[in-house]
C-alpha cells in the first residue's frame, strides 16, 4: 500500500509536471498579459551604447494592445533603440500565425523554465523567441528574440508590485548597434591633441543597453491612441 | 585712457563699414534658422543616416533634435570660422586706417604716448569683437531659442554622440562665447600687428584673412606631417577650442555627468596659447609702433 | 626779453642712402613768425616732423620750450598746435566732432562754446555739423587750424598751410598768422616754398637745401630790398647773353634759362642797365624783377660768375 501510495505520488509529480506543458506554461503567461488592454507607466530610462553619452531621461511609456507600444522622453531627448516595442511582453505571442513549441527544459541554476518560439509565419520579422519562465507565478524573466533585420534583443526583467499583470518593475533591453561613423567634414569635432582614449576593443561591443525603471503603472485606464501617432 | 577709448568707440560707430559685420551676422543667422526652419529635417537626416539602423527617427525624434540649442550650436561651427574676417575689418583698418586717412600723423602730435595709443585701439578693436559676439549670441542663441525652443543638445560628433541636458547647456554657451572671445581677439591681434606695417587698410585685412585661411585650412586637415608637428602650435588649431565645452564626461555607464567638460585641461591649454599669441601680436605691434617713423 | 621756444642743435635724420636732414641747427625765438623755407624735398616736413616726434632723429637735440622733447614729450604737446602737410581728416566726421575729437586728444578740457567759436573764428560755424567729406580743400585747411589753435598751445606749427588754396584762402591765412602772432602772441612755425609769402608774415626764417641750413636770420636783414633778380627778356636771349658776357654787365649775371636771362643788381642801377641795353642794340621785350626762393637760392650763389643753363 505504502509502495502505491509511493508511487501514484511519484507519478502524480510526473503526471503534474507533464500536465504543465509549454502550452500550458505559454498559455497562463498570455493569460497573465491578456489582462492588460492598454497602460501608461512612468519610469526613468537609461541608455548605454558606447557611441552615446546620455543623460538618465524620465520617460513615459504608453501601451496599447495589441501591439502600439512609445517610449516618450519627457524631459528631453532620447535615442529610442529600434525594436524597443519588444519591450512590451505581448508582442512575443501576436504578428504570426502562431508557433511552434519547443521545450528546453529548466535552466539548471536559476530552475527556470527554457521554451523556444518559432512563429510559423515564414515571413515574420522574428525568427526564433527564446523565453525563460518563472513557472510559479506565470512570469517571463528572460527572453532572447533573433530577428531577420535587425539583429538580437535580449530582455531582462525584473517584478515587483505589477506582477499580477505580467508588468516588470525593471527591464533591461539589450540590442544590438551598428557602426557610428560621420565623416569629420559634417560634424561638429575639433581635435584636442588628447590621445583617442577610446580602446578599440570597447567600440568592438556592439551591444547596446536601455534600462527602464518604471515607479508605477496606470493600467486600463485608456490611452488615446493620437499618442502611438 | 577711457576718454581716449570712447573716442576711439565714437570714430568706429560712427562708421558705416562697422555695421557691415553686424549685419553680415544678422543675414547669416537669420538665413541658416530659416533654413532649419523649413528644411532642418533633411539636413538632419544626413548625420543620422549612420543611426537610423540601430535606433528610431522619427519626425518627431528630429524636431526634438532641432532644438534651439542646437541651432546655434550649428550656427556658431559656422559662424566662428568666418567671423574672424569680419573682426579683421575693424583690427586691420585701425592703424592703417588712421594712416590712410592721414590721422595718424594729427593724432600722434597729440599728448598720447604710442603705447597707450596703441592700446586704445586693441581695446577698442576687443570692445568690437565683442559686441559682435553678444549681437552674435542675442540672435543665434536667443533667436534660436525663441524660435525653435530649447531641448536636451546633441552633437553629433565623428565617433561619439554627446547628449546634455537642457538645464545643462546654457552655462556651456556662456563659456563657449567667452572662449570665442579670446579666440576672435587673437586675429584681432594678428590684423592689429598687420596693420601696424600698412598705410591703407585692404593690405592688413587681406593679409589677415590669408593667414587665417591657410592656417585653418592647415589645423582642420589631417596631414600627419604637420599633425605633431606644426598643428599643436597654430593659433588656428585652438581657435575652435570652444567646442570641447560641449563635449561632456560619462560614467562607465556612458550616462552623461551634468556639469563636466570631457577635457577641459585641453580647453585650457588652448586658451594659454591663444593669450600667448595675442600678448606677443600686441606686444610686437606696439614695440614696432613705437620705433616706426611715421612718413604717411 | 628773448628766450628760445624751439631750439634745434645739429639735427640729423638718415634715411637708409638719403640724408634728410643733415645737422641741422636753427633757434625760434618766442612771440615769433618763423619762416621755414625750403624747396619741395629739402627736408622740411622731415624737421617738422621730428618737431612733432612723428620722426625720430638720427642724432642731434631738439628742445622745446627749454625741455628736451623725447624726454618732456607729453608736456611739450600739450602746448603745441600742428598742421603737417595737408590737413587729413575723420571725413566721415562733421567739423565740429572732428575738432571736439583732436580737441580732447590734447589733454585740456574744451567747452562745446569754445568749440564753436573756434569754427567762428575760422569761419566755419555755419557748417559745423557737415560732414568734412563735403568740405573744400580751403574749407578743410580752416578746419584744420581751428583743430592746431582749440587747445590754445603756445606754439603752433603749420607745415605748407597755404598750399593747394586759392589766393582769397591763401590771404585768409595770412592774416589769421598775423592776428595770432599778434594778438594772441602765439609763436609760430610756418613752412613754406613759397618766399614771396614767408616775406610778409615772418620776422625770421631759415632757409634749407638738401637737409642743410642755407641761411637763417631776421627777413629784414635778409633781404636787402634794394637788390632785385631780374628776368630780361628779349628778342634773341642767346646773342643777348654773349654780349653782355662781353660788356660791363657781365658782374650782373647770375643765369639764363629758356625763355629769360637772370640779372642781379642794385635798384639804383636800373635806369644805368637800360640805358646800357639800349645803346648796346638789344631789343628788349620785358624787363621785371622777380622774388621767389629759387631765385634768392640764386642769388646766394655769389660764388659762380654765371650759371650755364638753369632748367625751370
Amino acid at each position: 500500500m505504502k509502495k502505491i501510495l509511493l508511487i501514484a505520488l511519484l507519478l502524480n509529480t510526473v503526471l503534474f509536471a507533464k500536465a504543465q506543458s509549454v502550452e500550458d506554461v505559454i498559455k497562463k503567461v498570455k493569460a497573465k498579459l491578456d489582462k492588460v488592454n492598454d497602460y501608461e507607466a512612468i519610469g526613468k530610462m537609461k541608455t548605454n551604447v558606447v557611441f552615446i553619452k546620455a543623460p538618465i531621461a524620465k520617460v513615459k511609456v504608453y501601451y496599447k494592445k495589441p501591439n502600439k507600444l512609445r517610449i516618450n522622453n519627457e524631459s528631453g531627448i532620447s535615442f529610442i533603440p529600434k525594436g524597443s516595442v519588444n519591450i512590451n511582453l505581448n508582442n512575443l505571442f501576436v504578428n504570426t500565425n502562431g508557433f511552434d513549441m519547443i521545450d528546453m527544459g529548466k535552466e539548471a541554476k536559476t530552475n527556470l523554465r527554457i521554451i523556444k518560439l518559432l512563429p510559423k509565419d515564414e515571413n515574420a520579422e522574428v525568427v526564433l523567441s527564446t523565453l525563460y519562465i518563472d513557472e510559479s507565478q506565470s512570469l517571463i524573466k528572460k527572453s532572447k528574440t533573433t530577428t531577420k533585420e535587425n539583429g538580437t534583443y535580449e530582455l531582462e526583467m525584473s517584478y515587483g508590485k505589477y506582477a499580477e499583470y505580467g508588468l516588470a518593475d525593471k527591464v533591461i533591453f539589450t540590442f544590438n548597434t551598428k557602426d557610428y561613423k560621420l565623416p569629420k567634414g559634417i560634424t561638429f569635432d575639433y581635435d584636442d591633441g588628447s590621445k583617442k582614449d577610446q580602446p578599440t576593443d570597447k567600440l568592438k561591443d556592439k551591444k547596446g543597453k536601455v534600462e527602464i525603471s518604471y515607479s508605477s503603472y496606470t493600467i486600463n485606464r485608456g490611452v488615446p491612441d493620437s499618442v502611438f501617432k | 585712457m577711457w576718454k581716449l577709448l570712447r573716442i576711439e568707440l565714437f570714430k568706429i560707430f560712427k562708421r558705416p563699414r562697422t555695421y557691415i559685420a553686424f549685419g553680415a551676422i544678422a543675414a547669416v543667422v537669420l538665413l541658416f534658422q530659416i533654413g532649419m526652419k523649413f528644411d532642418g529635417k533633411t539636413y538632419l537626416d544626413l548625420v543620422l543616416n549612420n543611426v537610423s539602423d540601430s535606433f528610431e527617427v522619427t519626425d518627431e525624434f528630429k524636431s526634438k533634435l532641432l532644438n534651439g540649442y542646437f541651432i546655434c550650436f550649428a550656427i556658431l561651427n559656422i559662424l566662428l570660422i568666418q567671423m574672424p574676417l569680419l573682426v579683421a575689418l575693424i583690427a586691420g583698418d585701425s592703424i592703417a586706417g588712421e594712416a590712410n586717412m592721414g590721422t595718424l600723423r594729427l593724432s600722434l602730435t597729440k599728448p598720447v604716448s604710442r603705447t597707450q595709443y596703441m592700446l586704445v585701439k586693441f581695446m577698442a578693436s576687443i570692445i568690437y569683437t565683442l559686441l559682435l559676439l553678444i549681437w552674435l549670441a542675442i540672435l543665434a542663441l536667443f533667436g534660436s531659442m525663441f524660435i525653435f525652443g530649447t531641448n536636451s543638445l546633441v552633437i553629433f560628433r565623428s565617433e561619439v554622440i554627446e547628449q546634455m541636458n537642457s538645464y545643462d547647456v546654457l552655462w556651456r554657451y556662456v563659456a563657449a562665447f567667452g572662449y570665442a572671445a579670446v579666440a576672435l581677439t587673437t586675429v584681432s591681434a594678428l590684423a592689429f600687428l598687420l596693420s601696424v606695417f600698412a598705410e591703407n587698410s585692404i593690405g592688413p585685412i587681406i593679409a589677415t584673412m590669408s593667414i587665417v585661411i591657410v592656417l585653418t585650412i592647415l589645423s582642420e586637415f589631417n596631414i600627419p606631417l604637420y599633425d605633431n608637428t606644426v598643428k599643436p602650435y597654430l593659433f588656428t588649431t585652438h581657435m575652435v577650442a570652444w567646442k570641447g565645452f560641449f563635449y561632456v564626461q560619462a560614467d562607465a555607464d556612458n550616462k552623461t555627468i551634468d556639469g563636466t567638460i570631457q577635457n577641459l585641461p585641453a580647453i585650457l591649454r588652448s586658451l594659454g596659447i591663444l593669450v600667448i599669441y595675442i600678448v606677443g601680436f600686441v606686444g610686437s605691434a606696439i614695440w614696432i609702433f613705437k620705433k616706426k617713423d611715421i612718413l604717411t | 626779453m628773448m628766450n628760445a621756444v624751439i631750439l634745434v642743435k645739429h639735427l640729423t635724420k638718415d634715411f637708409k642712402e638719403v640724408k634728410a636732414v643733415n645737422d641741422l641747427s636753427f633757434t625760434v625765438e618766442a612771440g615769433q613768425v618763423y619762416g621755414f623755407l625750403g624747396q619741395n624735398g629739402a627736408g622740411k616736413s622731415t624737421t617738422i616732423r621730428m618737431l612733432l616726434t612723428l620722426i625720430k632723429p638720427t642724432s642731434g637735440d631738439i628742445e622745446i620750450f627749454g625741455l628736451n622733447l623725447l624726454k618732456h614729450r607729453k608736456e611739450i604737446l600739450r602746448q603745441v598746435g600742428a598742421i603737417i602737410e595737408r590737413p587729413d581728416l575723420y571725413k566721415y566726421l562733421t567739423a565740429l566732432e572732428n575738432l571736439r575729437i583732436f580737441g580732447a586728444m590734447s589733454g585740456v578740457k574744451i567747452s562745446e562754446k569754445k568749440l564753436m567759436e573756434e569754427l567762428e573764428m575760422v569761419g566755419l560755424a555755419t557748417r559745423a555739423h557737415s560732414k568734412v567729406k563735403t568740405y573744400s580743400q580751403g574749407m578743410k585747411q580752416r578746419l584744420g587750424i581751428a583743430i592746431a589753435l582749440v587747445h590754445d598751445p603756445k606754439l603752433i606749427i603749420l607745415d605748407e598751410p597755404t598750399n593747394g588754396l586759392d589766393p582769397q584762402g591763401i590771404a585768409d591765412i595770412r592774416n589769421l598768422i598775423l592776428q595770432l602772432s599778434r594778438e594772441r602772441n602765439k609763436t609760430l612755425l610756418i613752412s613754406s616754398h613759397l618766399l614771396s609769402e614767408m616775406e610778409l608774415i615772418a620776422d625770421s626764417m631759415i632757409i634749407i637745401d638738401k637737409g642743410k641750413k642755407v641761411v637763417e636770420g631776421k627777413v629784414n636783414e635778409l633781404f636787402d630790398p634794394a637788390e632785385t633778380l631780374v628776368e630780361l627778356k628779349t628778342m634773341d636771349d642767346t646773342a643777348t647773353f654773349e654780349k653782355l658776357q662781353q660788356s660791363g654787365l657781365q658782374k650782373l649775371i647770375r643765369g639764363k634759362r629758356n625763355d629769360c636771362i637772370l640779372l642781379k643788381l642794385h635798384r639804383n642801377e636800373i635806369p644805368g642797365v637800360m640805358k646800357e641795353l639800349v645803346q648796346m642794340n638789344i631789343d628788349v621785350v620785358s624787363f621785371h624783377s622777380r622774388h621767389s626762393l629759387e631765385d634768392y637760392f640764386l642769388s646766394l650763389t655769389t660764388g659762380h660768375p654765371h650759371v650755364e643753363i638753369i632748367t625751370n
